[in-house]
């Protein structure tokens, strides 16, 4: 529950129209504070917010541009940039199209059918979440590190899975497994199973009802899982940080190469590159919240 | 289409929701399965249509066996609650659905399938709507929409699940009527469930009376009605008169005290007497089975209806009789059951 | 004829099978290899190791400063969330999106972004440092990156249940002489406590094993300013691969408390009868 409050507000006619309707706008209104209690407070809210939220995004944008475009799309253009780039969008293809794919057969499993158990998997699912990055990372190193259980046999078989795409690729994809899923249980248990049911009886085989009826109905919840499921593979770092060795030009994803070029005092390449996560940020942050009202309007 | 259930029993942990239920359905025709929730009605329904599966027991149609398939491969038609529509589909994809999903060696062309969609909408006269979806329409239009959907794959039987419960009692009266008639004009073997005994006893061929997982008894809806074969029929279905009695020594007492009403033939112990509403006939005080003053009167149409408090037991009874009676509040009346029934209510 | 169990829809084998399968490769081996490693250690190394000097400091600095920060964030998320839902502004509905901000930005990107903010030539760094206050690289900056991504966590938890309330039960107390103060604090804020309790617990969770944000503005000084995580990539690096499990295992022992008691609080929360989060 606390897991899904975190991934989905549940707007309803929230904030868009509550704030007007249950907010007190004339005084003698026995619901609200007196007019300088209230100005107070808005300006308290407000300036936090501008002080630790609004200003580090706009010192990412002003600290990007802080030498001129010119600079900027230089410290975009160079090679390591565009290594890091393509190894960070593979990253997320594989994790969101994996993620996907079992996503959707674990909600299938899980949301329309019953048995005993189910509360406890659906924590086994929420597990990645609560765990720190550094330990996701942590437990990979265990398991395939030179000195891990399957270090010696990973060796002997020439194997490269950590320092490596494939080790950062599983990283990942431990850290992003309960995006789509937990956004399609409670979409598909409200859905409930009568039109399902309704496509077995008119004779349709089990794939069939899946494809014609299930996924159309859910289509906005998957865009919403993967959507988040994007965005937390692309600025994953703890994780990857831990799993990658830094191998320059060959492990580093953008995330990564942010840190590296910012230890190097290269500032305005690394917030070069810190600008393009930031945007990708705020266009998941916009997409949500219109997949978030076509969820609620369902 | 003939279907055989035999024995069938169903739990869902530790609630019996049937038990030992044996049942035949003739081909052609309209049987309601009627009850009260918790009855297994609708179990029993989900069974034989292949969307649940009993414990134990045997679901046969014309004489196969029907639980070696699954709900697809047993050509029966499923009618829901709630209409399941697909809500991303138009009408008329919703009617095509069935025929556009078979394996392709026995699917239709696209042409004979729109011939067949149209021709299904026509029957349930709501061609109109093909463009719409789900949402866009009434309540009754969903239904017939869905009953619609379910024809078009041509199914041996045709399954009800309280078709109309969801809908207003206009459109409930309405569609009663149309699905008599539907059922007349294509015989198709149908088995609807509801727990309206209007609906049960006004569309059906022969009703089949369920309580907690058993069946109390089947019949035709004159029967059920009029010969009921345990005290929860007589209850369930019409309104009647109920008063708990104690049967011995050749009485039927009330009370303690015994009734002018035939004792012979039934078996000894606490009972339960049942007298229809309308067959006490009423007289002066002191003639008469009972004995007891009016304390409430209300007419409506050719009807009176009085609550009569009885001297015997001090019961409050409800006796509908006719208006030329001019009954009134204070009134003492005797009252003699036509007709009644007495059933033993010892476990 | 008995019949096994079988579902109304069909696929239930393989679809569980998958996920069961799909789940063990990704999330429940590799966390087996943890506790593996944490059994190979006797209950004595175990211990010298979580208490050694430099292991507590780090321990010390990683839940005192996430707490610290998470109380801050319960004040403040309160406020917050109390003028996006209760009052009308300009620019209302922007400041609402922002608030997710924080949650949806990767962490290397804060961690830089808020170093750059606070360092001694920067923005807030320098009027901060004329005043004598150093924020950068010290304790004080750890504590900034942990509140900065602690603020969705106590305004979403509290602002669905905030929405919900009841106005009548607000102006039944007013109606019946209580002071707009006393409404608040009596009736108000009683019924808001499990939500702001629970946003408190995942505030704090989440900042206990943050990293990326915190990293860039930590002066990673061992001792002095250097968090858990940190020391398990260090022990990592220094391939001394038991002592960071026992660390990690420490760490996830206290994230799995922490759960516990917000799943506990929404309990109590539904018992009381008061508003949900």
């Amino acid at each position: 529950m606390t897991i899904e409050m975190t991934l989905r507000q549940d707007r309803r006619s929230a904030v868009a129209d509550s704030g007007g309707s249950r907010a007190a706008a004339d005084a003698g209104d026995l619901r609200t504070e007196p007019r300088a209690v209230r100005i107070i407070i808005i300006t308290i809210a407000v300036t936090f917010l501008s002080i630790f939220v609004v200003l580090p995004l706009v010192v990412v944008f002003a600290q990007a541009f802080s030498k001129g475009i010119g600079a900027y799309l230089a410290a975009l253009s160079d090679p390591e940039a565009l290594t890091a780039i393509r190894l960070t969008l593979l990253i997320a293809a594989i994790s969101v199209t994996l993620n996907l794919v079992f996503g959707l057969v674990a909600a299938w499993a899980i949301a329309k059918f019953e048995f005993s158990g189910k509360t406890f998997l659906i924590s086994l699912v929420d597990l990645p979440f609560s765990v720190s990055p550094v330990i996701s990372g942590l437990v990979f190193v265990l398991l395939f590190g030179a000195q891990g259980y399957f270090g010696p046999w990973l060796a002997s078989h020439d194997i490269r899975l950590l320092f490596a795409v494939p080790g950062i690729a599983l990283a990942t994809l431990f850290v992003t497994f309960p995006f789509v899923v937990r956004a399609l249980i409670p979409l598909m248990q409200e859905q409930g199973t009568q039109e399902e049911e309704a496509a077995i009886s008119l004779g349709a085989s089990g794939l069939q009802t899946f494809f014609r009826v299930t996924l159309p109905n859910i289509k906005w919840g998957v865009l919403y899982g993967v959507l988040l499921c994007n965005a937390r593979a692309m600025g994953e770092f703890g994780a990857v940080s831990v799993v990658s060795g830094h191998i320059r030009g060959e492990t580093n994803t953008m995330p990564l190469l942010v840190e590296i070029l910012y230890n190097e005092y290269q500032f305005v390449a690394s917030f070069a590159i810190a600008s393009l996560l930031a945007m990708l940020a705020l266009i998941t942050l916009v997409m949500k919240t219109i997949l978030e009202r076509r969820l609620d309007e369902g | 289409m003939s279907i055989e259930v035999r024995s069938l029993t169903k739990t869902f942990g530790a609630f019996t929701a049937l038990e030992n239920v044996d049942l035949r359905v003739a081909k052609g025709e309209l049987l309601a399965l009627l009850g009260p929730s918790g009855s297994g009605k609708t179990t029993l329904l989900r069974i034989i249509a292949g969307l649940d599966w009993p414990d134990s027991g045997d679901v046969s149609f014309d004489g196969e066996n029907a639980l070696a398939r699954g709900a697809g491969e047993r050509h029966v038609g499923f009618v829901f609650q709630h209409y399941a529509l697909f809500r991303h589909m138009t009408v008329f994809e919703n009617v095509a659905f069935g025929l556009r999903v078979q394996p392709r060696a026995i699917r239709k062309s696209e042409a004979a399938i729109r011939a067949r969609v149209k021709e299904l909408l026509d029957l349930v006269q709501l061609d109109w709507l093909a463009g719409r979806y789900p949402n866009q329409l009434s309540g009754g239009q969903r239904q017939r929409i869905a009953l619609a959907r379910a024809l078009a794959i041509e199914p041996r039987i045709l399954l009800l699940d309280e078709p109309f419960g969801a809908l207003d009692a206009k459109v409930r009266k309405e569609l009663r009527q149309w699905l008599r008639s539907l059922h007349h004009e294509i015989n198709l073997t149908s088995i609807f469930v509801t727990h309206d005994q209007e609906e049960a006893l006004e569309v059906a061929n022969r009703v089949v009376v369920m309580d907690k997982g058993r069946i109390e008894q089947i019949g035709t809806p004159g029967d059920v009605y009029d010969y009921p074969a345990t005290a929860f029929v007589h209850g369930f279905i019409g309104e009647s008169i109920e008063l708990p009695v104690e049967v011995g020594e050749g009485a039927v007492r009330l009370d303690g005290k015994p009734l002018a009403i035939a004792a012979e033939g039934l078996a000894s112990g606490p009972s339960r007497l049942f007298i229809r509403r309308h067959d006490m006939q009423l007289g002066p005080a002191g003639s008469g089975a009972f004995e007891g003053a009016v304390t409430h009167v209300r007419s409506f149409g050719p009807i009176q209806r009085a609550e009569v408090k009885l001297a015997q037991g001090h019961a409050a009874i409800e006796i509908d009789a006719p208006r030329d009676n001019r009954l009134q509040v204070g009134d003492i009346v005797g009252l003699t059951p036509r007709r009644y029934r007495i059933f033993n209510t010892a476990e | 004829m008995r019949i096994g169990r079988r579902d109304s829809l069909p696929g239930f084998g393989l679809t569980m099978g998958l996920t069961l399968t799909w789940l063990s490769v990704i999330v429940l081996i590799p966390l087996a290899g943890l506790f593996l490693k944490t059994f190979e250690l006797s209950p004595d190394q175990f211990w010298s190791i979580v208490t050694s000097r430099r292991t507590l400091n780090a321990l010390k600095m990683s839940f005192g400063l996430a707490f610290a920060a998470a109380l801050v964030n319960l004040v403040m998320g309160t406020i917050i969330v109390w003028a996006l839902v209760r009052y009308r502004f300009p620019g209302r509905r922007l400041f609402d999106a922002i608030v997710d901000i924080p949650f949806a930005l990767p962490t290397a990107v804060a961690g830089v972004a808020l170093t750059s903010l606070f360092a001694e030539k920067g923005w807030l760094g320098a009027p901060l440092a004329a005043l004598g206050i150093k924020v950068a690289f010290t304790p004080i900056g750890i504590f900034v990156a942990m509140v900065f991504i602690g603020i969705p966590f106590v305004v979403r938890t509290v602002q669905p249940v905030l929405i919900d309330l009841d106005p009548e039960i607000e102006e039944a107390a007013a109606s019946l002489g209580a002071s707009r103060w006393h409404t608040i604090y009596r009736v108000i804020l009683p019924s808001l406590v499990p939500a702001l309790l629970t946003g408190l617990a995942l505030a704090f969770a989440r900042a206990v094993g943050e990293y990326g944000s915190v990293i860039f503005i930590a002066g990673n000084l061992p001792n002095v300013s250097e968090i858990a995580p940190l020391l398990i990539v260090i022990r990592l690096s220094e391939f001394r691969y038991a002592d960071a499990t026992a660390i990690a295992v420490v760490m996830l022992l206290a994230a799995f408390l922490i759960i516990f008691t917000v799943n506990r609080l929404q309990r109590w929360a539904q018992i009381r009868g008061s508003a949900t989060p």
